[in-house]
């Protein structure tokens, strides 16, 4: 099986990058990410031109690794994440990149936009701690090590 | 609430396998049975015997199929509006890179290979269920519905 965590940790370590504009839900994510394995690296995007730069290694970000996966926030300031989307599914080296929305929002419409756009999947973030800890944990136990996830030397 | 789950699977063991293992995990999948993509297409746009298919909330697709393969209906299912919102979730005993890669390409949700040993296929299962059943949202009929 060439799940994500067989294909050696040691000389890759686990790229996520988190777009999400606040902060209390940005520091909630990492520490349940550290939680469940403490040398996943969380990177993080305040809105969806910061993400766009990060995946385009622009500006600050020429060195920026590239992610295993993305958790996209809906409702930001400058470009959302529905925008954000759009643009990834539009670009050839990143439209294989499994990205995950991850949002308070409960509203139909935005599900259904999310799937017409090809999110990979649309989660809703829980209000109760144990709850989010126990997402975060099924992310990492179903997309880390069950899923065969694309390589990113063939992408391109 | 019934989580219906269209199955396109061509090895009838294989089919029944993941039928039982998914039944004991969870009472509430209605599981259906597609044996090539042929037919998986057929069933979607409610043809021949499949007028009164229900639409499945997640579709499980192997790739290498008689007929019509697994690639193909991704195509296929990805490129119409109607169907392209359904999660499909690739489950092959194929490992090939290009394999994946051509399945991200072709949007699929996400790519699992089915391993040989049982207790290790048992967990995959879980861990689908787990994920896909139990934390996403899916796009719901009826909500869907209120909202178009």
């Amino acid at each position: 099986v060439l799940a994500r965590r067989e294909i050696g940790e040691d000389a890759m370590a686990i790229q996520i990058l988190l777009v999400e504009d606040s902060p209390g839900d940005v520091r909630l994510t990492k520490e349940a990410f550290r939680e469940v394995d403490p040398s996943i690296q969380v990177n993080v995007a305040n809105d969806g031109v910061e993400a766009m730069e990060f995946l385009r290694r622009e500006g600050a970000y020429v060195h920026a690794p590239r992610p295993d996966f993305i958790l996209l926030d809906l409702n930001m300031p400058k470009m959302d994440g529905r925008e954000v989307l759009i643009r990834l599914k539009a670009d050839p080296g990143l439209k294989t990149l499994p990205t995950f929305i991850l949002t308070t929002s409960r509203d139909a419409r935005d599900i259904i936009r999310s799937y017409e756009l090809q999110a990979n999947c649309y989660l809703c973030k829980p209000v109760e701690l144990d709850a989010f800890e126990k997402l975060v944990r099924s992310i990492n136990d179903f997309w880390l090590t069950t899923v065969e996830l694309p390589r990113p030397n063939l992408n391109n | 609430v019934p989580i219906d789950i269209l199955l396109v699977e061509d090895n009838e063991g294989d089919a029944r396998l993941l039928g039982e293992v998914l039944s004991e995990i969870n009472k509430d999948v209605r599981l259906h049975v597609a044996t090539d993509g042929l037919e998986a297409i057929a069933f979607l746009r409610y043809q021949g015997t499949h007028l009164d298919a229900p639409r499945p909330d997640l579709i499980l697709l192997d790739l290498h199929m008689p007929k019509m393969d697994g690639l193909e209906v991704l195509a296929r299912v990805k490129t119409d509006p109607w169907l392209a919102t359904i999660p499909i979730i690739v489950l092959t005993s194929s490992h090939s890179e290009m394999d994946i890669v051509q399945s991200y390409k072709l949007m699929a949700n996400c790519y699992l290979a089915k391993p040989a040993e049982l207790k290790q296929f048992e967990s995959l299962v879980r861990s689908l269920n787990d994920f896909w059943l139990t934390k996403v949202t899916l796009r719901k009929e009826r909500q869907a519905a209120g909202a178009v």
